[in-house]
């Protein structure tokens, strides 16, 4: 969690920034155009989407045999493996190995996984300097933010804003707003930093069981970078990750890059699959793989909400969200914003703590639509607020379950359906609401900020079907 | 399926106390087409208020009350995708367990949004008498994602010669609508059918349909707020007039 605002602070303040909507209304737009024109087959699309499914639910299924698989493979490929509980447990392991390989200087591959485990502070709480190397995460190290978007960090930043930031933390370069020049300045500084980094870390997008293979996929060359160029190359991911064969790795990376930015394939696919071996001249001369629960075995135990784990972190639910195409990343307060935020972050830090996101979707279905491997969003969703205002929790309920059920609102659906499960009620209620449609002011309540209140009919539908003539059975 | 001689009609709890008419209009044609329809007069709501709302007990005892109201193994058809959507997609999860769940089952299979039955069951064809004019048409989030029913609105219109759609930015994205949500968070709902009503207001149309009355309760009363001229009806009205009511 950032700030120490509330949600609806984060909302207000997010909705009143006019730029940073205009830049997530076109960037987003540009994203579901590129996406749909990646996928111009409904067809194919259909059956690539069930392969998808079918490879992540596999995973699933056997979830703790693939785990233990991949620490066999990984081991015998000389790839050390660490499993983490949680945040504190993966960010002293990740310290230790560091301080053991007296590495005093980080570069970093974009990970939402650090992110999560708020790696960057920890670690420079214990003196070690930590480096974004991904363009948009090194901008947002820069602006001393956190990121908007899980596949585009900076995506709320204008060029202007950029070249400023450049200008202000790095006097010596000349100012330009140009985009090419840019880029060029940022990878100029980036590269300097790889070459004398300590140590590289990095997230993976892909673990694979049979082979003891860590897949990464990226588009800059600083994923390549982090975990080859310098010593030591530390990865970190959620146990979720994990899927049981090579074979099960295009069909997924087809769906997440096409999916994700629109593109055919990244301009980078890395596949580390062991350290730097004897006669080797490059590559790091050790590897490890942080494996992280952070609430995930928890979800997992859980069958109805399980399905969320499917998730490959492509962002096109977000790219696709109209609540998100109207706050942006910042205002949810979480790492993962958008549905998948909605759904997920609930059920990994508890209903009590961010159990508000899950208001922050009109169940409209467009995410579901378009999520490559078909997780059902707007049912998670849905079923979370079943969960928030649960009357009796039992061991079964997720943290914080019922903690939302507030006595007027609980009352207000007690009375709702007290009148509309009896009919006779009904026909009263619906009398009264009728025969007072004049009392019922115009411009009353929060609905009426943004529009007019509906005005009751004269008479209702069961009147008119009865006069009109129409049988009741 | 095909055509059956007799249906359930379900007017929705919005149409019933707010838009009456689109009910009667929706009947209406049915009726046209040479089949009885049957407005069970013990019928309140679907459920779908409270089950969106998290209140999953509340919302199953209300549809348990409407579920006895069907009892004849016949189409049920509802002028609206998302009360559609939630008898023939969530009542399965919403009934999950309870003894009465193979019931629930059997009610949501014969379950049908308006344009759907007339489009798919009845094949209906119409005579547009009604005078020229230009349309936007607003495909309900719940129609397109979860009814996936998103054509055939488009298809009964297109049935009206003397029409021209035009076709709004973004027509896809929702209004902002989503019950509660509007209540909820009005803040952000209010940005969403802002941007709705600007892209409506920068076409031609003088009217917009839609077969969701909680859309056009949105959209409509946005656009009346903003006094903007564009009138909102329902798909089954605006068919009825032009075809029944019109010279």
């Amino acid at each position: 969690m950032k700030q120490g605002n509330t949600l609806s602070d984060r909302i207000n303040n997010s909705l009143g920034k006019a730029q940073n909507r205009q830049n997530f209304r076109s960037a987003m737009s540009g994203l579901m155009e590129k996406r749909a024109a990646q996928f111009p087959d409904d067809e194919k699309l259909a059956k690539l989407r069930d392969r998808g499914r079918e490879i992540r639910a596999n995973s699933l299924r056997n979830l703790p045999y693939l785990l233990i698989e991949l620490e066999k493979t990984l081991t015998e490929n000389g790839i050390q493996v660490h499993w983490a509980n949680n945040s504190f447990e993966a960010n002293q392991i990740i310290v230790c190995l560091l301080q053991q390989n007296d590495a005093k200087s980080v570069v970093k591959g974009k990970s939402m996984v650090s992110e999560e485990i708020e790696l960057n502070s920890f670690l420079e709480g214990h003196g070690i300097s930590v480096l974004e190397s991904d363009l948009g995460e090194f901008i947002i190290q820069l602006a001393d933010e956190t990121p908007s978007h899980i596949i585009m960090p900076a995506i709320h930043k204008t060029k202007k804003e950029i070249a400023e930031l450049l200008h202000e933390h790095f006097p010596e370069l000349p100012y330009t707003e140009d985009v090419d020049q840019l880029t060029q300045s940022a990878r100029k500084i980036l590269r300097n930093k790889f070459n004398q980094a300590d140590a590289g870390i990095s997230g993976v997008n892909f673990a694979v069981a049979e082979t003891g293979t860590l897949c990464l996929v990226e588009n800059e060359g600083n994923g390549g970078m982090s975990s080859t160029v310098p010593p030591l190359h530390i990865a970190i991911t959620g146990i979720e990750k994990v899927v049981e064969k090579l074979a099960d790795v295009p069909p997924l990376l087809n769906l997440l890059t096409k999916s994700a930015t629109g593109q055919t394939i990244t301009t980078y696919f890395n596949m580390i699959s062991r350290p730097r071996q004897p006669g080797e001249k490059d590559g790091p001369e050790a590897v490890h793989l942080v494996l992280l629960d952070n609430g995930r075995s928890k979800i997992y135990g859980n069958s109805s909400l399980q399905e969320i784990l499917h998730c490959i972190r492509c962002g096109s639910c977000i790219n696709h969200c109209p609540v998100y195409v109207q706050l942006g990343g910042h205002a949810y307060g979480t790492v993962y914003p958008g549905p998948i935020g909605c759904a997920l972050e609930p059920m990994r830090l508890g209903i009590n703590k961010v159990g508000g996101l899950t208001s922050l979707c009109t169940l409209c279905g467009a995410c579901e639509q378009v999520c490559p491997v078909q997780i059902p969003l707007p049912k998670l969703i849905n079923r979370l607020r079943a969960e928030s205002v649960l009357r009796r929790a039992d061991y079964t309920s997720l943290i914080g379950a019922g903690s939302m059920r507030k006595p007027l609102e609980s009352w207000g659906w007690r009375i709702w359906k007290w009148i509309y499960r009896n009919p006779a009620i009904y026909r009263v209620f619906s009398l009264i609401v009728t025969r007072t449609r004049e009392l019922i002011p115009a411009r009353m309540g929060r609905w009426a900020r943004y529009r007019f209140n509906p005005k009751p009919a004269r008479r209702t539908m069961h009147e008119l079907a009865r006069e009109a003539g129409f049988d009741n059975e | 399926m095909g055509k059956p001689s007799e249906i359930y009609f379900m007017a929705t709890c919005l149409a019933d106390l707010f838009y009456p008419k689109v009910g009667i209009a929706g009947m209406r044609l049915i009726q046209r087409e040479g089949i009885r329809v049957v407005f069970p007069q013990n019928q309140t709501c679907c459920g779908q208020p409270a089950y969106n709302s998290g209140y999953r007990e509340e919302a199953l005892d209300v549809a348990r009350s409407l579920m006895s109201c069907f009892p004849k193994d016949i189409p049920i058809v509802v002028p609206s995708g998302s009360c559609a959507g939630m008898i023939r997609h969530q009542w399965p999860e919403l009934f999950h367990g309870q003894p009465d769940a193979q019931n629930a089952l059997n009610v949501s299979k014969r379950t049908y949004e308006l344009t759907q039955f007339l489009v798919d069951q009845v094949e209906i064809e119409l005579d547009d008498l009604g005078p020229s004019i230009t349309v936007a048409i607003h495909t309900s989030c719940s129609s397109r994602n979860e009814m996936k029913v998103a054509s055939h609105i488009e298809s009964l219109v297109s049935q009206m010669k003397n029409v021209t759609v035009v076709e709004q930015e973004r027509k896809a994205e929702c209004c902002g609508f989503g019950g509660s949500f509007a209540i909820k968070q009005a803040e952000i709902s209010g940005a969403m059918v802002k941007d709705k009503t600007d892209a409506i207001g920068k076409t031609e149309a003088s009217k917009l349909v839609s077969q969701d009355c909680g859309c056009l309760m949105n959209i409509g009363g946005a656009l009346r707020k903003q006094k903007r001229t564009i009138e909102v009806q329902h798909i089954a009205e605006f068919l009825w007039d032009r075809v029944y009511e019109t010279g």
